[in-house]
């Protein structure tokens, strides 16, 4: 089936989503989506953030769909296309739902273990507006304990369903889900329990958020101080393909390996996750790949060409400036010597133009005899 | 005298009951659909052109012949008497006064659909009607009509009374299938529509209850004869159900080519605004369409006298007109503060939000506020055209139309009303005691 996204044409099989024919295409063309996540069923259409607007329906009915759709959540047609970030309609629902997303969370950025890996950051860096517009106290939710490996801070959840469908499709009994309705919805146990199945710690690799966090490794380290390493273990529950988030020669964290999407391949059972945090007990196959632009790659250069030192290309030929500073500024003359004044400079050493500054006089046994003198 | 083909029985003494529904000519349609194909009953209703009673007006026969119907897997008829919206009655009042009426539109509709199992999924607030459907439902059996070979046609049966929890969502027809199957009611996102997947993935029919109790006439009227009452593709007769300040509050059947203007002011229906006042505003179609002031709502942008149907009330688009909806009809006369009912109207779906997709979880809260601040004086110039923008980027944009049901009255508020927020915004303290008054909404009928 012949989709185009964006002027983009691709050859995809039936029913795949528009989603998955734009990350095929890759690139700019792939709306961000905060709540799909291809291995978990029925997830998707809900946080709206990758609504597209299909200017065709197909080949057989060209005319366009009349509402957005959700990309995560529609199926490709024949001859289908679609305008993702061509569209001035879709960037404007997309904004609006960024602010919507962002309208009660709490901005801790810097105090939330998510920051750096964390996909509502993302997205408003790419479709946010710089300020707010809601000026009104933000919703607060009580603190629930959900036991010793999983933090819940619900002020912080956008509600993607994600960890409901993983408790849903992967453990048995289910224990969380949403409680309340609308504005008061949250995620919870019934009669604040712990979540104590095997595999629950999906919940935290799925959150796109900082909602749901290891509590192993919280405020342990900022993601992009430690170094992710692919690693495996002989697991009798999980398959045991994990990723170790290192600084230095310790285990900080370990997570599922996330793909290009920010979705993990394998899910990783419990005992991987929140026990083993010895390099002993892994098999380390090697650093992680990491994308260019994330923060993660912060200092670590994998993969990287080192850039070329200025210097070089600067040998023989003369730096060519723009401007002359000492024309427009008065500080900084070029006839005065800052290094040999005597403690911080004053405005008063650049008034002496043309004049060498004169080093005050240091006397340092005097100074020291002051120091004593009482 | 207009026609009356759903209340016709309405107020006869004990006509809850199966003897006396039977005297008037009760289960004579079931009779007749009975011994048609369930084709020809789809056919008949498709040539009656019956818009569902629901809101949306989405032609009935229409919907039923876009059921699937794979071979072997069961299909389902649910009728949606969660009647949520604010201002709407109409099938509150059929379900408690005429109940064999609409138990006979279930059997007909359940045959034509293919329907072993129907069910009726009623909102818990409406505790006692329960218990009256399931009475004449008894009865219905007791007589044949339900059952096992119902009349020796080979065609069996059962009809299920679901209460509801009282979620003005679960009126939503995914949201409400999920609640039958005993689920949170979260709306599903679609497709697949609930003819392909319905209640446990079976193809599944949801109708309102006024639409199904209109089968009924039709098959005793046959499809072409229902067709000629109405006006154009507003076909047969509507419930309205009048409140606000009028002289007589009610649920009244029209057929559909009276004007506006003679449903709020003859005595036969609405009997003009109450306590002498002059009419203001009006929202003819339940609480989610937009609110109409009374200069456009008496006549249309192009200077044509509005009627009661689909289409007029419809005319001029959400610019200067509004929507049929589900013929909740509320009047709003001079003493009515318009940004005070949006605030009521906003507060409700704010509550009613399921808060499953982002616009409408965190959209309707945030309207809320500002209006709130609007109404009791803190707010400011600006907040009225954020208003407008938040509401904006909720509708449409939702998985269900609850979205766009919030966002279109404090669209429609702002657009005909924006002076009287701007009133709010500049008489802060005296908006408090004193209503912005009629402008130049006013009533040109009683004024001139």
């Amino acid at each position: 089936m012949k989709i185009t996204i964006d002027n983009i044409s691709i050859d995809v099989e039936p029913g795949t989503t528009i989603l998955q024919a734009a990350r095929q295409i890759g690139g700019e063309v792939t709306p961000p989506a905060m709540c799909y996540y291809s291995s978990l069923e029925n997830s998707g259409g809900k946080c709206r953030t990758c609504l597209v607007e299909v200017s065709k329906g197909s080949e057989k009915d060209p005319r366009p769909m009349p509402k957005l759709v959700a990309s995560c959540r529609t199926a490709v047609m024949d001859g289908m296309e679609v305008r993702s970030m061509t569209s001035e309609r879709v960037l404007d629902a997309r904004k609006g739902v960024t602010e919507f997303l962002l309208i009660n969370h709490p901005l801790d950025c810097p105090i939330c273990d998510q920051a750096g890996e964390c996909d509502l950051q993302d997205l408003s860096y790419e479709h946010g507006d710089s300020g707010s517009r809601y000026g009104f106290v933000k919703r607060t939710f009580e603190k629930e304990d959900l036991g010793p490996y999983i933090q819940l801070n619900m002020n912080r959840c956008i509600m993607c369903f994600r960890c409901v469908y993983v408790a849903e499709q992967l453990t048995n009994p289910r224990e969380h889900g949403i409680l309340d309705r609308g504005w008061d919805a949250q995620i919870s146990t019934y009669i604040n329990k712990a979540l104590e199945n095997e595999f629950i710690g999906n919940v935290i690799d799925v959150c796109p958020v900082g909602a749901l966090t290891d509590k192993t490794f919280r405020f342990k380290n900022r993601v992009w101080f430690t170094k992710p390493l692919d690693a495996h273990r002989d697991c009798p529950t999980c398959a045991g393909k994990v990723r170790l988030w290192m600084r230095g020669d310790d285990v900080f964290r370990v997570t599922g390996r996330k793909d290009k999407w920010g979705e993990i391949e394998d899910w990783v059972c419990n005992e991987c996750r929140f026990h083993k945090k010895k390099t002993s007990d892994w098999v380390i196959e090697g650093p992680t790949k990491v994308d260019r632009h994330s923060v993660i790659s912060q200092g670590h250069y994998v993969g990287l060409k080192k850039p070329n030192d200025p210097l070089e290309i600067l040998i023989g030929k003369a730096p060519k400036h723009t401007i002359d500073i000492h024309k427009v500024s008065d500080v900084n003359k070029p006839d005065i010597d800052l290094s040999l004044i005597a403690g911080p400079a004053h405005s008063d050493d650049f008034n002496r133009s043309n004049t060498a500054p004169q080093p005050k006089e240091i006397n340092l046994q005097e100074s020291k005899v002051k120091k004593n003198d009482p | 005298m207009s026609v009356k083909l759903l209340l016709e029985h309405d107020g006869k003494e004990g006509i809850r009951n199966y003897e006396t529904w039977a005297l008037n000519g009760g289960y004579r349609a079931v009779e007749k659909a009975l011994k048609m194909a369930p084709e020809e009953v789809v056919e008949e209703v498709k040539k009656s052109g019956l818009r569902g009673r629901g809101g949306a007006g989405f032609p009935t026969g229409m919907k039923w012949s876009f059921l699937a119907k794979p071979e072997g897997v069961p299909r389902h008829l649910v009728c949606n008497a969660d009647e949520s919206e604010p201002g709407t009655f109409k099938d509150r009042y059929l379900m408690e006064f005429l109940p064999h009426l609409f138990i006979e539109g279930m059997i007909i509709s359940s045959y034509a659909l293919g329907s072993n199992t129907s069910y009726i999924y009623i909102r818990g607030e409406y505790a006692w009607i329960p218990d009256i459907l399931e009475q004449a439902i008894a009865e219905a059996k007791a007589h044949g009509w339900l059952g096992k070979n119902i009349m020796g046609t080979g065609f069996d049966c059962e009809i299920y009374v679901h209460r509801g929890a009282g979620a003005y969502i679960c009126g939503e027809e995914t949201a409400l299938i999920e609640s039958l199957e005993g689920k949170r009611g979260n709306p599903r996102i679609k497709p697949p529509f609930p003819a392909v997947q319905g209640v446990w993935m079976r193809p599944t029919v949801v109708n309102n209850v006024e639409s199904i109790a209109a089968v009924v006439p039709i098959i005793n009227l046959g499809g072409e004869a229902y067709s000629k009452i109405g006006v154009g593709r507003s076909t047969g007769t509507k419930l309205i159900s009048a409140c606000g300040n009028i002289n007589k509050p009610g649920v009244y059947e029209i057929d559909m080519t009276i004007s506006v203007e003679e449903f709020i002011y003859s005595d036969e229906y609405c009997g003009g605004i109450a306590k002498g006042k002059q009419l203001k505003a009006c929202i003819p179609g339940g609480s989610s369409v937009p609110i109409l002031p009374a200069n456009l709502l008496l006549k249309t942008a192009k200077g044509e006298q509005r009627m009661m149907n689909y289409e007029s009330l419809s005319d001029g688009g959400f610019q200067t007109g509004s929507m049929m909806g589900s013929g909740g009809f509320i009047v709003l006369d001079e003493d009515q503060c318009v940004v005070r009912h949006t605030l009521s109207l906003a507060h409700f779906y704010m509550h009613e939000s399921c808060g499953q997709c982002s616009p409408c979880r965190e959209g309707t809260g945030w309207m809320y506020r500002i209006l709130k601040n609007l109404e009791y004086g803190k707010g400011k110039m600006a907040d009225i055209d954020l208003l407008w923008d938040v509401q904006r980027r909720i509708e449409g944009n939702t998985i269900c139309p609850l979205g766009d049901a919030a966002a279109w009255p404090v669209a429609a508020a702002i657009r005909h009303f924006r002076d009287e927020f701007e009133w709010h915004v500049l008489n802060p303290d005296e908006s408090q005691h004193r209503n912005f008054g009629l402008a130049h909404y006013a009533d040109d009928l009683v004024t001139a």
